[in-house]
């Protein structure tokens, strides 16, 4: 018998075995009617209001028919997609020669230059966007290079593509560094004995190699572009987008059944991207054996110091970016009196709550990170490892991808939809934390993230004869999972851990944003940057920077904390 | 040109390979000559696959010369070699065709497209797969995958095929019969042969001289025969085949003390009292005919039977030697001689064949 071949699975002896069966069971019907109540039904409620007017009688296609008529909302489709499709483009290749610099290249200070290219993924949007604002904008320190760029303003298309390039580089960074760490030595060793040209081996091996994770990571790029609200708000100008639409529609006007037509218009471009995404990646077959031997950069003078000469630049942008926020949070009074201060940290602190604030969105999001892994875990254990109410499963698969196919922006509006709605018992939960928590953790867990990362190492971990040895003696599989899959899959596991902690701050700003959530008596960051928003314009920006700041050191240091745990708890760095 | 007239293909001259302290290789000196099927057998860790690699410039030594052709190619990058490579496990580009993979070096070395589709064409036929070209590595089971390898490397006429480890992927049955495949390719083609093996069978059944290695070091390098009956060293003796080892003492003039047994061996050059290791294979016997009035005869009797297919191995408790031996014997001398586990059985010790060493 070959390694590879599988072993039957081995019956816990005796009655446990129905007793694990029921439990199973009903684990399954519970997760599907939870992903029912905390994601499905609120995007169905914006099926639902999208063929109603105003007073909820059913309307037919004339709200669709309002929109097709309306040639400003026809014209924010086309900006959207245009605005993505730059950002993609602009993001896609920069992200790709970094991810190859930091896997394939010896660069020194490695770990350095992917902390900054990571930074990004914890600022809000909407930083960026300041940031240039700061630097280019009508006071801005650099705004006499724009015309030297060719360009009179940095409000509109410009600024929007540069800020959203910086918002999603880390999503493109990670997805590339994983795509390019994987990687069989072998095969390059065997075009070097063939006398292969680099530029060949790059075409026919490392390209081929990575193709996967670049439609993905265009894919993930576009669908942020699409749904982003903060950038567009802040320097989009005359450049009206979908998500903005949204936004004016449903806060503006109260226009609800206007705001769920956007809603599904702007669903389209976001499924179909995700579409994609799926095919490709179940179409990636195992290019990497257990066999395979992993490839380790040799140094190379003129290759290194190219990419390390990018890699400043472009950690240089990433680090002007955040420095220009927090410089700015500490000037004070942009752009008459440059003087620097702390008062705004000072007053932030003693008087407008934002130390409450701090404190509301940390337990708000331990409690979604830990309740979310949980979940995840129990679920995807549920579903893969367990056998009984085989109908339901499929189902909670489906469920569980929603969140990556559909933009923050449309679910946030749909909770709206859905649990204000008179009718809804939940309503109760409506502006509470608890509802934060609730949708955190179940609803924009992020399921397929979780399941992609921890199935395919706990792929190669199963895979392992010791596993298998286990198996054989028959230990039980959850024994199995516990004890020696769980130890060495902990690394990712707590990466993304970290970062679904920072995700969960960020998820409660925009819900927050848009009016669900804690109420106005225990403020959070995502309720200050809200009311920074409102002021930005008058003068009172820094209330908007500052929670950003803050926001920015607390998940950094989150993800330190995260960082360090994986060295302690993964056996294989000892 | 001297290598000329020696024929000689490669030569490697005192190479040393150190991984920061732990030394991989050290001194091996060898000459192969024209058309050679060499292997390199050992235990892994052995170093085998560093050497091979060095020979392929993936590796490069920290002491000593590889000269190829009369050439000296110790510095000269993977490219700039004469030679073809199949990897453990093959190593194919697996989002290339069969063809693109078998085409990749012509293509490398800009031959025209015409003569490269032949050349492929010819090579796929050569390897016994002539319609598997538009197929995907993903696509071709492990032992025709092994043949594309195969034809990969040869695509290029290398002067030298460097192969490592490349059966140890398949099936006991597939690595028997692509064993005597490579073997007449080989020979067809002439191509002077290196291949990495840890199994002795392989390199036993394959190889006009085997170099045996041990922690980093070259223990023996001689024909199948040479190293399989005349060991040079105890690790040699141990390593290839099965072997009984008996402690004992020499008596002088090939006379040695084993137990209570008194042995005669042609092995010789030891003084009285030193102490011995006598290695003695199990067909290293007679047990048909007058075997009682032979010389080194010993009765015992046999524990166990195992049956290996062809032949069977009795094990006999001597108590002449104060312990048991493995006798190998066919199906058919079992049956002749009633060989049965419980009964007693004598034989005597083939002296010509016997490996006697200091202990």
């Amino acid at each position: 018998m070959s390694a590879g071949a599988t072993l039957p699975t081995v019956a816990p002896p005796g009655g446990g075995q129905w007793r694990e069966a029921l439990a199973a069971r009903g684990g399954i019907v519970l997760l599907a009617s939870a992903l029912f109540v905390f994601l499905t039904l609120p995007l169905a409620m914006i099926l639902v209001r999208s063929f109603q007017d105003r007073s909820g009688a059913f309307a037919g296609l004339a709200n669709f028919a309002r929109y097709v008529q309306t040639p400003a909302l026809a014209q924010s489709t086309w900006n959207t997609l245009t605005f993505a499709a730059l950002a993609t483009l602009m993001v896609v290749p920069l992200a790709f020669v970094f991810a190859y610099a930091m896997q394939r290249s010896c660069i020194p200070l490695k770990g350095l230059w992917r902390s900054i290219a990571l930074l990004p993924i914890l600022a809000p949007s909407l930083l960026a966007a300041l940031s240039f604002i700061f630097l280019f904008g009508n006071q801005g320190l650099f705004k006499a290079a724009l015309p030297w760029l060719g360009q009179t303003s940095i409000y509109g298309l410009p600024g929007m593509v540069l800020a959203m390039a910086f918002a999603a580089f880390p999503h493109a960074v990670m997805i590339l560094l994983a795509s390019l760490s994987l990687s069989d030595a072998r095969l390059y060793e065997a075009a070097d004995a063939m006398g292969a040209t680099r530029l060949r081996r790059f075409l026919t091996i490392t390209l081929p190699g990575a193709k996967y994770g670049l439609i993905s990571a265009a894919m993930v790029v576009f669908t942020m572009a699409v749904s982003e609200f903060g950038i567009p708000k802040v320097i989009g100008g005359n450049y009206p987008v979908l998500a903005i639409d949204i936004y004016k529609q449903v806060i503006g006007q109260q226009n609800f059944q206007m705001g769920a037509v956007v809603s599904l218009v702007l669903l389209v471009p976001a499924v179909v991207a995700f579409v994609v995404d799926s095919v490709v990646q179940h179409r990636q077959k195992a290019l990497i054996g257990a066999r395979s031997v992993p490839y380790a950069p040799r140094p190379a003078r003129g290759r290194d110091a190219l990419l390390l000469v990018f890699v400043l630049v472009v950690s240089a942008y990433l680090l002007l970016v955040i420095g220009m926020a927090a410089y700015g949070s500490v000037v004070k009074f942009w752009p008459y009196n440059l003087s620097l201060t702390l008062d705004h940290y000072r007053y932030g602190f003693e008087e407008a709550g934002v130390e409450h604030a701090y404190r509301n969105s940390l337990v708000m999001a331990a409690l979604c990170a830990l309740l979310g892994a949980a979940v995840t875990f129990a679920g995807a254990y549920w579903v893969e490892k367990t056998r009984g109410a085989e109908a339901l499963r499929p189902v909670i698969r489906f469920q569980a991808m929603l969140p990556m196919a559909v933009p923050g922006m449309v679910l946030g509006i749909g909770y709206i939809l859905f649990f204000n709605h008179p009718a809804n018992p939940l309503t109760v939960l409506y502006g509470t934390m608890a509802i934060l928590v609730l949708i955190g953790s179940i609803g924009l867990a992020n399921w397929v993230q979780y399941a992609r990362t921890v199935r395919g190492s706990t792929l190669v971990e199963k895979s392992k004869e010791y596993v298998q040895a286990a198996r054989v003696i028959g230990v039980p599989p959850w024994k199995i999972m516990a004890r020696h899959v769980l130890p060495n899959v902990m690394g990712p596991v707590l990466v993304i851990a970290t970062l679904s902690l920072g995700l969960a701050i960020l998820t409660e700003a925009t819900l927050s944003f848009l009016g669900l959530g804690v109420p106005p008596t225990s403020p959070s960051l995502g309720t200050l940057i809200r009311i920074g928003n409102e002021v930005l314009f008058s003068g009172e920006w820094w209330v908007t920077v500052m929670p950003g700041v803050c926001l920015v050191v607390l998940v950094l240091a989150i993800n330190l904390l995260g960082d360090w745990l994986r060295d302690v708890f993964n056996p294989k760095l000892k | 040109m001297a290598d000329e007239r020696s024929g000689e293909a490669l030569r490697l001259e005192g190479i040393g390979k150190t991984f920061g302290t732990f030394v991989a290789l050290e001194g091996i000196d060898l000459a192969i000559r024209r058309g050679e099927f060499v292997c390199f057998l050992g235990p892994s860790g052995c170093g085998k696959t560093t050497l091979l690699r060095i020979v392929a410039g993936l590796e490069r030594q920290t002491s000593g010369r590889v000269i190829q052709n009369g050439r000296d190619v110790s510095a000269l990058p993977p490219a700039a070699r004469d030679y073809g490579i199949v990897f453990q496990s093959y190593a194919l580009f697996p989002n290339l065709t069969v063809a693109q993979n078998v085409a990749y070096g012509l293509v490398s070395r800009r031959r025209a497209k015409a003569e490269t589709a032949a050349r492929v064409a010819e090579l796929l036929a050569l390897v016994g797969l002539p319609d598997a070209g538009p197929k995907y590595p993903g696509q071709c089971s492990g032992g025709q995958q092994q043949r594309v390898a195969l034809a990969r490397a040869l695509a290029t006429s290398p002067g030298l095929l460097l192969l490592d480890e490349p059966l140890s992927a398949l099936d006991a049955k597939v690595r028997e019969r692509l064993r005597g495949e490579i073997r007449a390719l080989q020979k067809r083609l002439g191509v002077t042969t290196i291949m990495v093996t840890h199994d002795q069978e392989e390199a036993l059944s394959m190889a006009d001289r085997i170099v045996v290695m041990n922690q980093g070091r070259v223990e023996q390098c001689g024909s199948p025969q040479e190293v399989y009956e005349r060991a040079a060293s105890p690790f040699v003796a141990t390593f290839l085949g099965r072997v009984n080892v008996l402690p004992g003492a020499a008596l002088g003039a090939g006379r040695y003390r084993v137990g209570e047994a008194e042995l005669v061996l042609r092995a010789d050059g030891f003084a009285p009292g030193d102490a011995v290791r006598i290695y003695l294979r199990p067909e290293d016997r007679h047990i048909e005919g007058d075997v009682a009035a032979m010389p080194n005869y010993l009765t015992g009797q046999v524990s166990r039977i195992d049956y290996l297919g062809t032949f069977c191995l009795a094990e006999v408790d001597c108590p002449a030697l104060g312990q048991s031996i493995a006798i190998s014997m066919s199906l058919n001398q079992l049956h002749d001689l009633g060989v049965r586990e419980g009964e007693p059985f004598g034989f005597a010790l083939r002296d010509e064949r016997v490996r006697v060493f200091r202990a």
